[in-house]
């Protein structure tokens, strides 16, 4: 019975510490240092209303954007999951498939395999600089600018995640397709 | 190239981190009979808040009790919690009752440090179930496992009294575990993960759709999810999810922050004992096995997504099906290993999504479970293996044979091999039984041998109290749910209580005298003897296993 005791003492001393006063102090110093990122990176339009998250993949089908990785969750960002599919499974040939066919690859134009392949949580928001390049043509021609231009774009976004320590150049979508439309307007008005 | 030099630098510097920690370690677990008056004082402290049994000296059999009365509240505390979420406080997104085998699953799992999860954090718990009830046992959870190995140390250093455990698991706690936390957590915060008590955001997206932004305080959890070897992500799928691993480089601090306790353990276990250069090839050895895991998933990793293979698709970084391109190619396999090495489990890429023979790589780490192990648990995992490789030493050469100056007898042996039988009888019966019945093949996400290796995954993690999984498999059924849950811990208590039993069972021998004949434990070729028992019984028990799961499904599709 002693031994009850004493573990329920130690229960509320380890509450008030480790719960209570460690939670605070990091939301304290979060919400006062970083507050941006501390509520989860958000991106607002000019009147205050949320268009998403530089952190989480969004859906995006039009012509005029950007396409992401596909999504094991359809993009939830309120419930994210990966596909949990073996590499061998046949699912997998046929998602990529899909794929294959909404970006027209062939085998002269293989598709890059990131926009293949689902990532770990379904929300990855980047894709590899060489799939942005793959698309610059189709976001050209739907917007009427040159690919040059888009290209240029895709450059300046291109950036390496580890520095020396990764290979890949990646460019965040969310980010590029805001830039698009900044440079040559909206294309959800032509819907 | 860049892959190894990563993976050089990661675990290179956590092996060189770890050595200072070790010392910190043992100041504040096993503070010297001179340490200063600051020091004696924080002791005092705890005597106080541990109230009349904190000035106890506790032989084994009573810390066990101590820990054991300890753990039953720390079960009983969080079910409440869980299974009152609906009615409590801090549910800014209206979370719902929690089906009752699965909240006795989540109990069993927090307490046991395993953090199996059979539900998604942003859909299923509240913030303060996440933080009074999860949070607060991956605090204490790995504190239990810290206070065990200290105890287990002082016997086999000679000491008949263990300690205290009221106050070794207070100084685990407050000593070790929230400092440490408090400096992840703010690197954390500084690298762009949220920390909000807010509800979800909602967001318009450019194309007009709705989309709602779960969120929480996800840096303070995962600094000690990744310390503590928990793992339990505060999102479902954990630490691929962009809020609970944004950046490459806090995905680097969270791969480090895995192992660095257990690698420091060793190096408290040796300052215990008083014999450095035996904990430094115990380390040896444990860094040999984890790396050989390593370069092996890194390998087999970097073969392509086979279903792809006959598709027009250029794949030129390996298999990148369940992976994040923020990490870079090596870090999904190389998280893979360092996480199942340890007991913790989280996950920056989806193991069911790996290629067989990468996925075979931390199961292997999970069947052996001891480099480096849990916090504390992982030496006093290796400590079994130790005990067996000093008597079949003594049996090759024909002398009784000793540990650490004391005789290992029948008894200590007998208690050694139940240890290990345990475990490997969790894993091959619970998935022979859920391989031959609806239990298991209805709940399956994959056909054929990748199917069987959900199953032999999912007991092999709750056994190893791990808690990754092929998370394919639907595992919140009553079945998964009662099986795992009395499968963790029956695995967690059974491996701390039966080593004690034997170092208590050592230190109440009569010390024997250092001769010529004697075996030593601080040279290479205990190293080596060391290692072949570790693999010789890990591969014995586990292969025929491995050979229906990941080994048939390589050979199936990928040769």
């Amino acid at each position: 019975m002693q031994t009850f005791i004493a573990s329920l003492r130690i229960t509320a001393a380890t509450m008030v510490i480790c719960v209570a006063a460690y939670t605070l102090a990091i939301l304290g110093i979060a919400q006062v240092v970083t507050p941006e990122s501390a509520n989860g990176s958000l991106i607002r339009r000019a009147d205050g209303t949320v268009v998403g998250s530089r952190l989480i993949g969004q859906r995006f089908e039009q012509p005029g954007y950007f396409w992401p990785r596909p999504s094991a969750c359809d993009y939830n960002a309120a419930g994210a999951a990966g596909s949990n599919k073996s590499p061998t499974s046949p699912d997998l040939i046929a998602r990529a498939s899909a794929m294959i066919a909404r970006h027209g690859a062939t085998a002269d134009t293989p598709l890059p395999a990131d926009l293949a392949a689902a990532s770990g949580g379904g929300l990855d928001p980047h894709i590899t600089q060489r799939a942005a390049l793959y698309q610059a043509t189709r976001v050209a021609g739907a917007r009427g600018v040159p690919t040059k231009e888009v290209e240029a774009l895709i450059q300046k976004f291109a950036f390496s995640p580890g520095g020396p320590l990764t290979s890949d150049l990646v460019v965040n979508v969310l980010e590029l397709n805001l830039a698009m439309d900044e440079a040559s307007g909206p294309v959800s008005a032509s819907r | 190239m860049t892959a190894f030099i990563f993976i050089v630098l990661i675990v290179g510097g956590t092996a060189a981190l770890s050595w200072p920690l070790g010392r910190y370690i043992q100041w504040a677990m096993d503070p010297a009979a001179d340490v200063g008056p600051r020091r004696r004082g924080l002791d005092r402290l705890f005597e106080r808040i541990a109230g009349k049994l904190g000035r106890d000296a506790q032989g084994w059999k009573k810390y066990i009790l101590a820990m054991l009365a300890f753990n039953v509240v720390m079960f009983v505390v969080s079910f409440a919690f869980l299974a009152f979420q609906h009615y409590l406080p801090l549910n800014p997104d209206g979370m719902k009752a929690i089906e009752g085998s699965l909240i006795f699953n989540t109990a069993a799992s927090f307490t046991s440090n395993t953090n199996l999860q059979h539900y998604s954090g942003e859909s299923t718990m509240s913030y303060l179930s996440q933080l009074c009830a999860l949070m607060w046992l991956q605090f204490v959870s790995p504190a239990v496992g810290l206070a065990a190995l200290a105890a287990m140390a002082r016997g086999l250093a000679g000491r008949q009294q263990m300690g205290n455990f009221f106050i070794d698991v207070q100084r685990a706690t407050f000593l070790v575990l929230v400092p440490l936390a408090l400096i992840m957590a703010t690197l954390m915060v500084q690298g762009g993960m949220p920390m909000t008590l807010s509800g979800a955001a909602h967001a318009t997206t450019l194309e007009g759709a709705e989309q709602v932004i779960a969120r929480g305080p996800v840096a303070a959890f995962l600094a000690i999810k990744q310390l503590g070897t928990n793992g339990g992500g505060f999102f479902g799928p954990n630490s691929t999810h962009p809020l609970e691993n944004p950046t490459f480089w806090t995905n680097v601090l969270a791969t480090m922050s895995i192992i660095i306790i257990p690698m420091a353990c060793v190096w408290m276990f040796g300052r215990i004992i008083g014999r450095m250069r035996h904990a430094a090839v115990v380390f040896g050895v444990m860094l040999l096995l984890m790396g050989t895991r390593i370069a092996g998933a890194v390998l087999f990793e970097s073969a392509p997504t086979r279903a792809f293979a006959s598709l027009p698709i250029e794949q030129t970084d390996g298999n990148l099906e369940g992976k994040e391109l923020r990490f870079g190619a090596a870090a999904g396999p190389l998280w893979a290993v360092v996480t199942t090495s340890t007991s913790n489990g989280s996950v920056n890429c989806m193991h069911d999504s790996l290629n067989p023979l990468t996925g075979l790589m931390p199961m292997i780490g999970m069947w052996l479970n001891e480099d480096f192990g849990g916090v504390g648990v992982g030496m006093i995992n290796m400590f079994v293996y130790i005990i067996l490789a000093v008597f079949l030493a003594g049996m090759m050469v024909g002398r009784t044979p000793e540990y650490l100056n004391r005789r290992v007898e029948a008894r200590e042996v007998k208690l050694a091999v139940l240890a290990l039988l345990a475990q490997s009888l969790f894993i091959l019966v619970g998935t022979a039984v859920f391989a031959v019945t609806p239990w298991g093949t209805k709940t399956l996400n994959n056909a054929g041998a990748h199917g069987f290796s959900e199953m032999l995954y999912e007991f092999s993690s709750a056994s190893a109290n791990n808690g990754s999984g092929f998370e394919g498999l639907g595992d919140n059924t009553p079945p998964w749910n009662i099986a795992t849950g009395v499968v963790m811990l029956l695995a967690r208590f059974i491996p701390i209580i039966v080593p004690l039993a034997i170092a208590g069972s050592l230190a109440a021998k009569r010390p024997t005298a250092q001769s010529a004949g004697t075996l030593g434990v601080e040279d290479g070729t205990f190293g080596v003897m060391l290692t072949a028992v570790v693999v010789i019984i890990g591969a014995l028990t586990f292969f025929p296993a491995a050979a229906l799961g990941p080994i048939v499904e390589h050979l199936q599709f990928m040769v």
